[in-house]
């Protein structure tokens, strides 16, 4: 076997490449990617704060309204404005990638995947509608 | 407009070099022209060693899959118009090894496919004197989107998951098991999904939808993984609330 | 089935949790995070706000959606761990991290609504 088996499946001299750390700067379809998952964190901040106000109303009126004057802080005004756009690009996202794995049939049809988006935005619309109403008047 | 454009190709020859260089080549613009006509120009009239895959140049063979400006594309469907004046960059496929030049090293994904079975699966053949197995117009289009697959792997270069961990089946495997899956005549759903529902099939994928933006075919195998998910979750807690529902 | 895995049950949690998640957070958010603090309306009084979490309903809901929005975002902050840093190595960590954060947090929840009047 004197032959140097040059283009042998396991020929050692492929060359590889790495992907880099900053793979998601790439492309902005990954960067988008990783802000849709990066929603991930700012759902779990928005559970935390909700959950400092349930804690707030069950102590008595002073520490609700000391929460409610934490929460008007510019600071925090800053920091839910900002889980406020990653929540919305989760929402936003989410729905238009559900009719991918729901294929709906109905009378024997495919529903086109429009369909199942528009009818996530109704639902999220009438979701919204009522809570602001329970929490408005 | 100009009457030529030039190439900026990767070049890497692994009985001299260690690591990928890029050469830039000025070919005449044609407007009428692909990439891959460019490079074909090269090879016949400027550059003999140049390296590359190619075949059909109809967007058929699935082998002329590089990366052009970043972007994978099949270069016989990729014209030199649309980038033109600028120069365009052409490198091979990324996520996978590089033999020489533009040629990739495909083994991984020819070793992957077979273990989804990408093939009817019959229990029992039926005898050949009952006559075909039919199938309505209907059923053909349940999966007729993912039998387009040429197997260019442009989506295995636009997967970071596949990427980061090349233990990941990824896109047209688990696109090509679906379309067997959704077959009416295919009885083999159970042997795919014992392959497919380990982390390296199909719960490593995030869903970027990258491989869909890039199919030429329109195969969207990142939807086809999403509902790969949702009905092996569905047999997840069958047999979980019905464990002697299991043959 | 071979080798069993519950990353079936992981994704439909994270999937339940995320239609949760896009469904009800962002107009709570809105109110709360910014309607209210900048007084564009009045929030709610405390005594208002006592009745609503009180209410049995309102506390299941509650209930359902924080822990489901947990256990949504614990799993894919998990995965944007494993690739956005390729610290897949550290794996046990990462789960411990994710998900034993979404349940410590799961059961103050629960305490914290228990514990309501
Ligand atoms: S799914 Fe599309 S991109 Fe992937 S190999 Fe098949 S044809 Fe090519
Ligand atoms: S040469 Fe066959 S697909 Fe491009």
């Amino acid at each position: 076997m004197n032959e140097t088996p040059i283009y042998t499946e396991y020929h050692p001299r492929w060359y590889r490449r790495r992907v880099s750390t900053y793979w998601w700067l790439e492309r902005s379809s990954y960067l988008l990617f990783i802000l849709r998952e990066l929603s991930s964190a700012f759902i779990a901040w928005f559970v935390v704060f909700t959950l400092l106000g349930i804690r707030a109303v069950k102590l008595g009126p002073d520490s609700y309204q000391a929460y409610l004057n934490w929460a008007a802080s510019p600071f925090l005004i800053i920091v839910n404005l900002v889980t406020l756009f990653f929540v919305v690009l989760h929402a936003a996202t989410w729905f238009n990638l559900a009719p991918k794995a729901m294929v709906v049939h109905w009378r024997g049809r495919k529903v086109p995947g429009e369909w199942i988006a528009y009818a996530n935005y109704g639902a999220w619309a009438v979701a919204s509608l009522v809570i602001a109403l329970i929490l408005l008047i | 407009m100009a009457d030529t454009i030039s190439l900026q190709v990767i070049r890497y020859r692994p009985e001299s070099e260690t690591e990928p260089t890029t050469q830039e080549y000025t070919v005449p613009f044609r407007k009428e022209w692909v990439v891959l006509d460019a490079l074909n120009y090269i090879k016949d009239q400027i550059d003999g060693t140049l390296s590359f895959r190619w075949s059909c140049r109809m967007g058929i063979c699935g082998s002329c899959g590089m990366m052009v400006n970043g972007e994978p594309k099949l270069t016989c469907a990729t014209f030199l118009a649309d980038y033109a004046p600028n120069p365009v960059r052409v490198e091979p496929l990324t996520n996978f090894p590089i033999v020489r030049d533009l040629v990739i090293e495909m083994s991984d994904f020819m070793r992957k496919l077979p273990r989804v079975k990408p093939w009817i699966v019959r229990d029992q053949e039926k005898p050949l004197s009952e006559g075909e197995y039919r199938q309505t117009p209907e059923e053909l289009d349940e999966y007729k989107q993912y039998s387009m697959c040429i197997n260019c792997l442009l989506c295995y270069a636009a997967c970071p998951v596949y990427g980061l961990d090349p233990h990941f089946m990824g896109p047209a495997a688990i696109a090509l098991a679906q379309r067997y899956n959704l077959d009416t005549r295919d009885e083999g759903s159970k042997e795919r999904m014992e392959e497919l529902s380990q982390h390296e099939g199909i719960w490593g994928c995030t869903f970027v939808g990258e491989c869909t933006a890039v199919c030429p075919k329109h195969v969207d195998p990142a939807g086809a993984i999403q509902r790969y998910k949702l009905s092996a979750a569905m047999d997840w807690f069958k047999s979980f609330l019905m464990p002697w529902g299991k043959k | 089935m071979a080798k069993r895995t519950i990353e079936p049950l992981l994704w439909t949690l994270f999937s339940a949790g995320g239609v949760i998640a896009a469904l009800f957070i962002p107009i709570q958010l809105l109110l709360f995070g910014v309607v209210f603090p900048l007084g564009l309306a009045e929030a709610p009084s405390r005594e208002r706000m006592l009745g609503l979490i009180g209410h049995p309903l309102t506390r299941l809901y509650l209930f359902v959606m924080c822990t489901m929005a947990l256990l949504h975002a614990a799993h894919r902050f998990r995965f944007t761990l494993y690739d956005g840093l390729q610290i897949k190595h550290l794996n046990e960590l990462i789960n411990l991290f994710c998900y034993g954060g979404a349940i410590v947090l799961s059961i103050w929840t629960l305490v914290l609504l228990w514990h309501i009047p």
